[in-house]
């Protein structure tokens, strides 16, 4: 490729001595300013290298002459936001759930805290508004198990239930299938339940001596008219609404082959402030006592 | 308009050749001082605006206890906007508008009849431009003395008139933007707390920004707000037509042109004398007798400078005057020359106005002071209770806009055997709920409504909600919907 190095006639500027076809290429100098912002930005990175971190050498990195770090100054911001919300959060800590209720400003602050405790640790489970699935109970429905008073569901959530906490709420229906009743007896006893107390009366079914076996059985936790039994954790039996699901097959299951969830207990995660505040939220739902 | 005037860089001559600047230079007006009726009227407008600007914030206007004492106050902060008698919420916004369209109309109602008069009298603009100007006379001198003294080199006299012209236009800008200010916040209060640095931030910030703008616009850039930023003079054309009055230079009467004293036997000679008073006097620096031009703002300066020269050489004035094309053409013509005041566009824009003007009255005077509305619970979107019936959670908003506290009833309708009730209070459910909600307030209240309807439609039935007032017996409504699960059957139809 010839190289010839020339001045343009037109732009009075030079080319590269490069030729394509006739074509020649012009070395138009970098705009004065492009070439001072250049520099202007280099010079700018060099002192943010000395200023901040962000040279690592062996085990540690040059701090950087400012000593900034972005999680000492998180750190900083989250304790700076305790510590406004401290005044409202002992408060709540100390008070009575009366004396929460009768503080306008304490129960907006309680509600608040509840919900955005229940988004991001109950919600996962129990749906956004405590909707529920099967499973885990639908705390907006109020078919509590365990209770739906403000303080029953403070024990509940501090220990939660089968958590191995030392206070968890704890049951465990006994699996009847085990040799305490034969599979015609389990059929028997769980068309009962299915008819008398889902109210699926279906004369196909065979109920047997369900009544009796009920009887002896299981009205010792739900009750004689299924009603239930907190003491125990036993499901009200005569409702709409049951933890495992509404089908034939699901009460079949659990007079088979019981099932019990667990819950965690929020007492090793949430402050007991945090926790009336989430009791007070589910309360509200709609199911509350 | 049809023929907008020479701009100005096509004047500028022979540098404007081939490859040219790509702007025009700002050729700096020097403009005459004037004597005259337009002038007179000018200073009516000016002062009369002026002082309503100033003085507004400063007026008082009882509310009752713990209300804003301002007559007029826009308090973005409350979302409250306070003029005089009424309390508009950001709900009422619709008003805004309103009253945006009222003045839109208004403004182009009157370029029909009276071309630009918003642009040479009432602008802001044209009123603080005007207002900088006789400062600037005051100081500096009159047009001659300020040409004179711009082009000789500095001095102590130049120095200190530039000074104190400066200093004045900052301190008049200063009061502008503050005086801004006040129209959001307590005047006194605002006042005071700037001056002993209380203020908020935003309030030095826009007092200074209005500030500046109000030196820069007034003081600097003034007619080329008019000519290059205003999208006004862009398409006001199209509200105007031949019948609209404009300040005109009655060519038929003023040319041919002829300057000096001695003129030759049997030449034909205009009443225009070419001394370029009105050239001298124009603050946008055109020369009328081009004819209709985009720069000019229809101030009349030039009325007033002109017919101070004819009345000198006892000529008969008004050469520049109020006219119409259209007149012009028929005085040219010796024809008669009908004001039409009343053309279709003219009663276009009043029949625009009637109803805009009328609407927004309607609207102020059957204004609801009483508003709800109604968010359905989405998650969950209802909840099947043990007993079997079905529940929907809604989020009511309850605005009470009278100036004191409220006693609400709340009703559902269209849903049988439906019962109602307040999450989280006393109230059992029952048929209705009362509420209360303080004055001037917004409340919101989480209402739980359960019933076993006897058939849903597609999982949902439409529901209304009424709210009454117990005090005053004001009610209103709102529609929602009752949801429940697909094929619900009620417990008992089983």
């Amino acid at each position: 490729m010839p190289t010839k190095i020339e001045k343009d006639s037109v732009t009075g500027t030079q080319t590269t001595g490069h030729e394509w076809d006739g074509i020649k290429e012009l070395d138009t100098p970098m705009p004065k300013w492009w070439v001072y912002t250049f520099m202007a930005c280099i010079g700018v990175a060099v002192v943010m290298f000395v200023l901040y971190p962000g040279i690592p050498y062996g085990p540690g990195y040059f701090h950087g002459l400012l000593g900034y770090s972005g999680r000492v100054t998180v750190d900083k911001e989250v304790a700076a936001v305790t510590a406004i919300r401290a005044t409202s959060m002992n408060k709540i800590a100390a008070a009575s759930f009366d004396q929460i209720k009768a503080d306008p400003q304490l129960l907006t602050v309680a509600e608040t805290a509840g919900k955005a405790t229940f988004a991001n640790n109950c919600q996962p489970c129990h749906g956004a508004g405590g909707a529920g699935r099967v499973g885990f109970p639908a705390l907006a429905a109020g078919a509590w198990i365990w209770g739906g008073k403000l303080d029953d569901i403070v024990t509940t959530v501090t220990h939660g239930i089968r958590s191995g906490d030392a206070d968890a709420r704890a049951s465990q229906m006994p699996r009847f299938a085990d040799g305490i009743l034969d599979p015609a007896q389990l059929e028997q006893v769980g068309n009962y339940v299915w008819t008398n107390f889902y109210g699926h009366a279906d004369p196909k079914l065979n109920v047997g001596k369900g009544a009796a076996i009920f009887a002896d059985n299981c009205v010792v936790c739900h009750g004689d008219k299924g009603q239930g039994g907190r003491e125990f954790g036993a499901p009200r039996l005569a409702s709409h609404v049951h933890l495992y699901g509404d089908s034939y097959e699901a009460v079949m299951s659990q007079v088979h082959n019981p099932k019990g969830g667990v819950m965690p207990n929020w007492n090793t995660r949430l402050d007991k402030a945090t926790i009336k505040s989430v009791a007070l939220y589910v309360h509200s739902l709609g199911g509350g006592e | 308009m049809s023929h907008i005037g020479k701009s100005r860089e096509q004047d500028q001559g022979p540098e404007n050749s081939g490859h040219g600047p790509l702007y025009a230079d700002r050729v700096r007006i020097y403009p005459m001082a004037v004597h005259g009726r337009m002038r007179q009227i000018k200073w009516a407008v000016l002062i009369f605006c002026l002082v309503v600007y100033y003085a507004l914030p400063w007026l008082r206007w009882d509310r009752g206890l713990g209300e804003p004492t301002q007559a007029v106050l826009l308090d973005l902060g409350h979302r409250r906007f306070y003029l005089f008698g009424l309390e508009l919420w950001p709900q009422d916004a619709i008003f805004l508008a309103g009253l945006l369209i009222i003045a839109a109309v208004t403004l182009f109602f009157v370029t029909s009849l009276v071309g630009r008069v918003w642009c040479g009298y009432s602008c802001p603009q044209t009123v603080w431009t005007d207002l900088f100007m006789w400062v600037e006379r005051t100081i500096e001198g009159d047009r001659n003395t300020r040409i004179k003294r711009d082009s000789q080199p500095i001095s102590f006299d130049k120095v200190w008139r530039k000074a104190a012209k400066h200093a004045i236009w900052l301190g008049i800008a200063f009061w502008t933007g503050g005086a801004w200010i006040m129209y959001y916040v307590d005047a006194p209060t605002v006042t005071r707390d700037f001056w002993i640095g209380q203020a908020d931030g935003p309030v030095y910030v826009f007092t200074l920004l209005f500030t500046a703008t109000t030196y820069v616009l007034a003081g600097w850039a003034r007619e080329q707000v008019c000519t290059y930023m205003c999208p006004w003079p862009r398409f006001q054309s199209a509200m105007m037509d031949e019948h609209s009055y404009t300040v005109t230079y009655q060519a038929w009467r003023g040319e041919p042109r002829t300057r000096g004293k001695h003129i030759p036997d049997g030449k034909v000679v205009g009443d225009c004398v070419d001394c370029s008073a009105c050239v001298a006097a124009c603050p946008t620096g055109i020369d009328i007798r081009d004819g209709i031009q985009l720069e000019c703002i229809d101030c009349g300066l030039c009325m007033d400078a002109c017919d101070h020269v004819m009345s000198k050489l006892g000529r008969k004035t008004a050469l520049i005057t109020w006219d119409t094309l259209s007149r012009q053409a028929n005085k040219l013509a010796g024809k008669k020359a009908p004001v039409k005041l009343l053309r279709s566009r003219s009663i276009i824009y009043i029949v625009a106005l009637i109803v805009a003007v009328s609407g927004m009255g309607i609207g102020l005077a059957t204004r609801s002071t009483l508003s709800i509305s109604i968010q359905r619970d989405r998650a969950p979107l209802f909840v099947t209770l043990p007993s079997g019936e079905i529940r929907n959670g809604y989020l009511l908003h309850v605005l009470n806009k009278t100036p004191k506290p409220s006693g609400f009833t709340l009703e559902v309708e269209h849903l049988d055997g439906a019962r109602i009730a307040v999450a989280e209070t006393a109230t059992k459910p029952g048929e209705s709920v009362t509420i209360q909600v303080k004055a001037d307030e917004v409340a919101t209240f989480r209402i739980l409504v359960t019933a076993t309807p006897l058939e849903l439609n597609n999982g949902s039935q439409p529901v209304n909600f009424v709210l009454r007032s117990t005090s005053d017996g004001a009610q209103t409504h709102y529609s929602s919907v009752f949801m429940g699960p697909a094929g619900f059957r009620p417990p008992s139809a089983e």
